[in-house]
């Protein structure tokens, strides 16, 4: 936000001085540029102070505090209670912990399947349509693109539909001749079903421990129910599209040289994409993973829509919960708290993932990890974790 | 700006037909309306009062409407009802911003929490007609001993029948289960084909009429958490014994959204459900015959669950006066035998069963059961253990029944030790 603010903008000082007749009316203009800045951005300070700081600082105080959800959080009767909402959660050992450790778990599952599923599919779809020769391309762009542009909770009515006990899904099943299961109804985790189909289908002592987040390992291990992944293929059929576009646009910024020359390289197609425009395209990447993570973990208008957690809390979400929580429970503090752990663990999440794919050539540039130099910068990202790509080096050398 | 005028043309058309409305009840004679209409003079000073209502359909909003108009006439006490989306999000902005609406709908899960925070008036002592609640109902919005808002009607549990399949599998009247015993056989005999015999959702809501009759219960009558009991574990062994023997399914199962609606499409032959089957059969399966009987009786005798709602007036009303005086005369046993009649619920007050038994004779078996019937407990926090009980419930088919109950029982005595 203070960004938008102009910085000092009078011209150098020295030249300043050196016109010492003119220093008086080229701080007065300085002081009106100064103004009129303030001017300009005030409306948005007023607007997203408004509706977005002060928010998230009242939704702060709500998560350290006993308000009932009556009168202002800001009245006298609210007690400061510090960090006993988030204990309850954390360490409770109650109902509110299990919900919380159970809503996680399933965010989890839903955040691994969804985000490297889409990330890969969107960039397929969009190496699809980027191909000269495809026929109908603005067509196949479109299609893809629909799904994106289609209120979620629409997809999501017309995916209860198709997934119920008797629906579109289930007669296809049946005709090649297997019963689908009860889509939207099913409580048993997928890990669950595939052990047990090596028959285990009870816990181990070990696995019934529960030190962490009060649940025990073993439900910690189910997996995602099939409910959740009807929602863990809705989200893919929704999302892809999407960052489908973005990929698409990132495609068409490669220029035609850089192909040539791999192909005067000796290159194969499938080099080519993974050796030359894979690598090019991690900037995206990076925004498609980072969009992806935030979207999943934020996941509520499909299960407020759909199922409300159920079968048996296993499409509780964070998100959910903390709705849930806070307006049919009463327990703001609590709902607030929830929303806080959620964005501490977006954050973390984002920078783990940054970490893991900064780029060697590029971070020192913006001077955000400093390396050593440009020279070593290669070895130095790889012990820090950042494998180079490969090929990456031998290309830019081809190319230069 | 569009909403403005709908909610114009709404007012409008409320003062249109609550005039009617005024008319047709007075041309009856109603004599309830002297003492609402009395004090009306007072509630003036207060202001105009909002009402919030979480209706089950048109017949419902028209019949409220059309009281509250009449009442509105009367009394010059002006009145607006408006129909929530989400009763419970409404309320909680309500409360939140200090502007509730005056008068609404309460429901028993969310009573405990409103009466906590201080959200609700406890206005029962004022009420002329608090002792002409059924005690069972008057308990569930009985907050630290005062009846905080007065129930607007109830619902019990009971089994419907649909008579055709009945028949067809060879059964008559007497058959009639009157025993688990009973029950489970001609759940079994009613299984056939794409038929199941019996079902009803997986919640506490509908297997807790299982847990009444086998003398159990959440809680006991000193209000402290009671669930890992011997007649409750009989209850769901019961239950698990049904879901395992394939004569009862839970809705979803039948690719149904309630019970109510696997057996209009008559994928079960009887369901466990309240007094608002009448109003689905007559609407969506007007060609299902049907008959309602009394749930069976278990090992602990008979037993049901009732639903009901209240009317909360919020503490932070401006013209509470008023409104107590609309819910004396929206509770009156004339005014609910109205609303009996408009859509299918049963009166609150005791005075009236019996003029309801004469007119719904068919139904009689809803209120027979009103007696024992359990309702919700008015504990705060009671809602969430009872989501966590349903959800474990869902998974009774496959899961152990004293698990289930060891972990309720400990969620439970964290809020009612």
């Amino acid at each position: 936000m203070s960004e938008g603010l102009p910085p000092e903008t009078s011209p150098d000082p020295g030249a300043r001085r050196a016109r010492g007749g003119l220093r008086r009316r080229a701080h007065a203009t300085t002081r009106g540029q100064t103004g009129a800045g303030w001017l300009f951005i005030t409306p948005m300070i007023v607007i997203l102070g408004l509706f977005l700081v002060l928010p998230i600082f009242m939704a702060l105080w709500v998560s350290v505090s006993d308000w009932t959800g009556r009168g202002s959080p800001f009245a006298g009767t609210t007690a400061f209670v510090g960090g006993e909402n988030y204990q309850e959660l954390l360490t409770g050992g109650g109902l509110a912990q299990r919900d919380f450790a159970t809503s996680v778990r399933n965010n989890v599952y839903y955040v691994i399947l969804v985000v490297p599923t889409q990330t890969l599919i969107s960039l397929l779809l969009a190496v699809l349509v980027n191909q000269r020769i495809l026929k109908g391309r603005g067509f196949f762009r479109t299609a893809f693109y629909f799904p994106s542009v289609t209120s979620s909770v629409a997809i999501t009515v017309v995916f209860l539909f198709l997934f119920s006990a008797s629906g579109a899904v289930n007669k296809a099943v049946s005709y090649v001749g297997a019963n689908g299961p009860n889509w939207i109804n099913d409580p048993r985790g997928l890990l669950h079903i595939i052990l047990g189909a090596f028959g285990a289908d009870s816990p181990p002592a070990a696995l019934q421990e529960a030190p962490f987040l009060g649940l025990s390992w073993w439900n910690w291990l189910a997996g995602p129910s099939i409910t959740m992944t009807v929602y863990i293929i809705m989200a893919i059929f929704t999302t892809s599209g999407t960052f489908m576009l973005l990929f698409l646009a990132a495609l068409q910024n490669i220029s035609g040289d850089i192909e040539e020359a791999a192909l005067v390289d000796g290159t194969n197609a499938w080099q080519r994409l993974w050796l030359v425009t894979v690598p090019m395209l991690k900037p995206t990447t990076f925004t498609v993973i980072t969009l992806g993570l935030i979207g999943t973990w934020q996941v509520f208008d499909q299960i407020y829509t759909g199922t409300r957690g159920s079968p048996s809390k296993t499409t509780l979400t964070p998100a959910y919960l903390s709705y849930e929580t806070s307006f049919n429970s009463q327990q703001w503090g609590q709902g607030a708290a929830i929303a806080f752990i959620l964005f501490a663990i977006i954050v973390v999440m984002t920078i783990l993932q940054r970490i893991i794919l900064r780029d060697p050539d590029t971070v020192p540039k913006r001077k955000r990890f400093v390396l050593s130099d440009a020279g070593g910068s290669g070895s130095a990202a790889t012990g820090a974790g950042g494998a180079p790509p490969a090929g990456a080096a031998k290309i830019e050398g081809g190319t230069s | 700006m569009t909403q403005r005028t709908t909610s114009r043309r709404r007012r409008l058309l409320s003062v249109a037909t609550g005039g009617a409305a005024a008319l047709a009840l007075a041309a009856c004679g109603g004599s309830g309306f002297g003492g609402g209409g009395g004090g009306g003079g007072g509630g003036e000073a207060g202001g105009d009062l909002e009402i919030l209502i979480g209706s089950s359909g048109d017949a419902e909003t028209t019949a409220v409407k059309d009281a509250v108009a009449a009442w509105s006439e009367e009394s010059g006490t002006g009145a607006s009802v408006s129909v929530a989306a989400d009763l419970a999000q409404q309320l909680s902005q309500g409360f939140a911003s200090g502007n509730p609406p005056d008068l609404f709908y309460v429901s028993t899960d969310f009573f405990p929490g409103y009466a906590a925070n201080g959200s609700l008036l406890p206005y029962g002592a004022q009420l002329d007609n608090a002792d002409d609640f059924y005690p069972t109902l008057a308990d569930s919005f009985t907050y630290d001993g005062e009846l905080y808002c007065a129930p607007k009607d109830f619902s019990t549990l009971a089994l419907a029948i649909n008579t055709d399949q009945w028949t067809a599998a060879g059964l008559t009247e007497d058959d009639y289960p009157t025993t688990w015993e009973e029950l489970k056989t001609v759940a079994t005999t009613l299984t056939t084909g794409d038929t199941t015999g019996l079902t009803f959702g997986p919640e506490w809501q509908r297997v807790g009429t299982f847990m009444a009759q086998a003398g159990g219960h959440l809680v006991d009558d000193e209000g402290h958490a009671d669930v890992d009991t011997p007649e409750n574990l009989e209850a769901l062994t019961y239950v698990k014994d049904l879901l395992t023997s394939g004569a009862l399914k839970y809705p979803s199962d039948l690719g149904a959204g309630w019970g109510g609606e696997a057996f209009g499409l008559g994928t079960a032959a009887m369901t466990i459900e309240g007094n608002w089957l009448v109003g689905t059969m007559e609407n969506d399966y007007p060609d299902v015959a049907y008959t309602v009987v009394p749930l069976p009786e278990g090992p602990g005798g008979p037993g049901t669950l009732q639903f009901t709602n209240c009317w909360g007036i919020s503490a932070d009303s401006a013209n509470q006066e008023a409104a107590v005086e609309l819910v004396q005369h929206l509770t009156s046993g004339e005014q609910q035998m109205t609303f009996a009649q408009a859509f299918g619920v049963m009166p609150s007050v005791e005075s009236v069963a019996d003029q309801w038994k004469e007119e719904f004779p068919e139904q009689a078996p809803f209120l027979d059961g009103a007696d024992g019937a359990q309702g919700f407990p008015p504990i705060e926090g009671i809602a969430d253990v009872i989501s966590d009980f349903n959800a474990q419930i869902e998974g009774l088919k496959s899961g152990d029944p004293q698990a289930i109950l060891t972990s309720v029982q400990s969620t439970l005595e964290a809020v009612a030790p």
